[in-house]
């Protein structure tokens, strides 16, 4: 199957929940929150065929989801690294865990590498305050981190990759 | 049930009508409760938290949004208020870029205004450094968030009055912006000009992007020739930069002070406005009896005309291809005035006064161009004209009155009342009976279609001809009455449309009056006076009357509607999408 095919299919299943909502009122949330299971993230095109297809302005519409963290403007990675920045793992240093994935993965937090193996976020606590500072990569917890860490960890995940290939 | 309530502030007894605010209550006792984002009938939000007041709840509440209730009592002064207003405004000063001095709103800011009044000595916290880019890159406007104070009232005029939302509130907490979507340039979204962001603001965070210095230069080069054309709302109006009152006609010393700022010739875009009317009316005609396209739209206002192009095109060819009446000026001034004075068109160096930005934006489209030099090469505001007047020294206030130069200054009053909403519609009703018949009709005034309603309609019969008229000022009234047209519900033969509620009296180039002024009184109303009275005192009130715009077809341009006219006068529009597929502004 190709690519092309692969797009028509999202784009399909967009409009039909466009079309579900249509008309009710509060449908901009809801139609958001299903496009980015879609999508994975809201680019502009969804953004603006959410809009038209809800008679929202695209203003309206980008309003909503720079205010709401839950909404993305980039694309995630295949690995979804989260940083714990909750008080505990805050004072733990986890600032400084960020700061290193950072450095070695050059992006900053919300964004995601080129190659869309990594995408770098902060998020609150993850209720693991003993093992702080934490991270989560996809559904594995990392803890008790110092920045030497790091690239171990990053490494093994391109280990990985490498052998699927 | 009683329409009123009976409430107590500060201890005197207040009658106010069922669902009012404490904020209007408060007025109605002559007592003043600070405001900052509130600006009747455009924002009432409750978000700055200025007009706090006691009612006697746990916390303190927004006056413009509580409402009055039987028995209320309500504090509106003690030590816990000031203070509570004070800390607000001074969190809000924290963050604010504090440039006053070289700030275009020095003197006229509402914030500034606040913090004498409020008595802040001294801005106890110190906010980091907001470092926004500022957006130039419209033709018409200029934003600078780090004047900005997230009051919102732009947004909702651009939202709720204009229907054209092109600015939202962006991203949350202390990174809260007033933004395009994705941050792009306002030039790249549907925008469409009018300026009722910048008359909206209290601050200098939006503003006219300047033409100032182009016209000084065009001033001090001798090689050019350069003239100067004012719009009928300017005059209306600019008295109160000077402070002068609202509503006082300033005619003659606008010409004077024009004449001392050195322009070769100063001239009256009201006589265009005559021409205008010969030739849309002469369009308006010629559809009735030919079947054409109907309803005929006017389109004299910029605004409206790029609104259309994003919004309605489909009813591009519902709109009239005159062009508006300070570029057909312009194409005249380039043609007709360069051949009889023996000027060089690339000499000469035409400057509209506007009431207007739209008009910068359109002044700079391509198609408008007819002698292959822009038809009008700056615009400037009426505001931005206050400016120079004032730079020059010039004591406009005891200026003697002057006339406009002749041969183009001669205009009617159907001319002047372009700049209230129905104007244009009353002038072309003036004259289409002519155009019909060849007589003048004995009824002058068409008052139907005067005021401040959002859509006004009229019925009228010329020569056997019924015409169905229907005028809307403000584009969400526009959206709504063209809506009805698209759908059949209603047919009209001919339309007015201004973009900026209250036509051009209340553009988005007029004076800024503060919304202390603009919640009390109602600026169109008087400003369209001074214009009605102009109208009134004119010995010409016809169009066709006027004798340069005779002299023009006579000796130029043949008949109205005719080959030269629609090389010289009429242009096209393109549809134009609201945000273009290609326009890839990524969030990085």
């Amino acid at each position: 199957m190709g690519v092309c095919c692969c797009k028509d299919s999202k784009e399909q299943k967009l409009d039909e929940i466009i079309a579900r909502y249509k008309g009710t009122r509060g449908a901009l949330i809801p139609v958001l929150h299903e496009a980015q299971e879609i999508y994975g993230y809201l680019p502009m095109s969804v953004q603006k065929r959410i809009a038209e297809g809800l008679n929202v302005s695209l203003a309206d519409v980008y309003g909503v989801v720079t205010f709401y963290t839950q909404f993305s403007l980039e694309p995630k990675g295949k690995y979804k690294i989260n940083v714990c920045l909750g008080t505990a793992c805050y004072v733990k240093g986890s600032g400084a865990i960020l700061d290193k994935l950072s450095q070695i993965l050059k992006i900053k937090s919300g964004q995601c590498t080129k190659d869309g193996l990594f995408s770098l976020d902060a998020c609150r606590c993850v209720g693991a305050c003993g093992l702080a500072p934490v991270m989560m990569i996809n559904d594995d917890v990392y803890g008790r981190l110092t920045p030497d860490d790091i690239p171990g960890i990053i490494k093994s995940y391109r280990d990985k990759e490498a052998e699927a290939v | 049930m009683s329409d009123f309530v009976t409430l107590t502030i500060d201890g005197k007894e207040v009658k106010a009508p069922v669902g009012s605010t404490v904020l209007e209550a408060a007025k109605l006792a002559g007592i003043h409760i600070p405001t900052l984002c509130y600006l009747k009938g455009v924002n009432e939000i409750g978000a700055c938290r200025m007009c706090v007041v006691d009612v006697g709840a746990k916390s303190l509440q927004a006056a413009c949004m509580y409402p009055v209730a039987e028995g209320l009592k309500v504090v509106t002064n003690s030590p816990e208020i000031r203070e509570s207003r004070r800390v607000t405004l001074e969190l809000i000063l924290s963050s604010h870029e504090k440039k006053c001095l070289s700030c275009v709103r020095s003197r006229n800011c509402e914030l500034q205004k606040l913090a004498r009044d409020l008595n802040i000595q001294d801005i106890r916290f110190e906010g980091a450094e907001q470092n926004f880019p500022i957006d130039d890159l419209s033709h018409s406007i200029v934003r600078d968030p780090n004047k900005c104070i997230l009051c919102r009232r732009c947004v909702s005029v651009c939202k709720y009055i204009q229907t054209v939302s092109a600015i939202e509130t962006v991203d949350r907490g202390y990174k809260t912006i007033v933004a395009s979507p994705f941050h792009m340039p306002l030039r790249d979204t549907p925008c469409v000009n009018c300026g009722q962001c910048i008359v909206a603001c209290p601050t200098g965070a939006l503003r006219e992007k300047s033409s100032i210095e182009k016209v000084w230069d065009a001033l001090g080069n001798e090689d050019l020739y350069v003239i100067v054309q004012t719009a009928p709302a300017v005059r209306a109006a600019l008295g109160e930069e000077f402070g002068l009152p609202i509503g006082t006609p300033v005619t003659g010393k606008m010409v004077s002070a024009l004449k001392k700022l050195k322009f070769d010739k100063v001239f009256d875009t009201d006589t265009a406005a005559d021409l205008t009317i010969m030739e849309e009316g002469t369009e308006l005609v010629n559809r009735i009896k030919n079947n054409g396209k109907l309803p005929l739209i006017t389109s004299c206002s910029p605004g409206w005309i790029k609104f259309c192009e994003h919004n309605f095109p489909d009813m591009l060819d519902n709109l009239s291809t005159c062009k508006s009446p300070h570029e057909m000026f312009g194409a005249m001034l380039k043609s007709y005035y360069a051949e009889k004075m023996g000027i060089d068109p690339s000499k000469i160096f035409v400057v509209s006064v506007m009431p207007c930005t739209a008009k910068k934006f359109e002044s700079k489209r391509s198609e408008l161009a007819s002698t292959g030099y822009p038809d009008v090469d700056e615009v400037i505001t009426t505001r931005e004209l206050a400016e120079m007047i004032k730079e020059a020294g010039i004591d406009f206030v005891n200026l003697e009155d002057e006339k406009f130069d002749d041969p183009m200054g001669e205009a009617t009053g159907a001319g002047v009342i372009f700049g209230a909403t129905g104007g244009v519609m009353e002038a072309a009703l003036r004259s289409v009976p002519y155009l019909l018949t060849g007589k003048d009709p004995e009824q002058v005034e068409i008052k139907a279609v005067r005021g401040e309603d959002g859509i006004k309609t009229a019925e009228l019969e010329v020569a056997g001809i019924k015409i169905r008229a229907a005028v809307a000022h403000g584009l969400g009234n526009a959206r709504k009455l063209l809506e009805k047209v698209r759908s059949g519900e209603e047919t009209y033969h001919f339309i007015e449309i201004m973009a900026c509620p209250g036509g051009c009296v209340t553009g988005g180039g007029q004076p800024i009056q503060p919304a202390s002024v603009r919640n009390e009184i109602d600026l169109r109303t008087e400003r369209a006076k001074a214009i009605y009275q102009e109208d009134e005192s004119s010995t010409m009130r016809f169009s066709h009357h006027n004798p340069t715009v005779q002299k023009f077809y006579e000796e130029y341009l043949g008949e109205p509607g005719g080959h030269k006219s629609h090389e010289l006068l009429h242009t096209h529009y393109i549809v134009r999408e609201n945000y273009p597929e290609d326009c890839v502004c990524d969030p990085q």
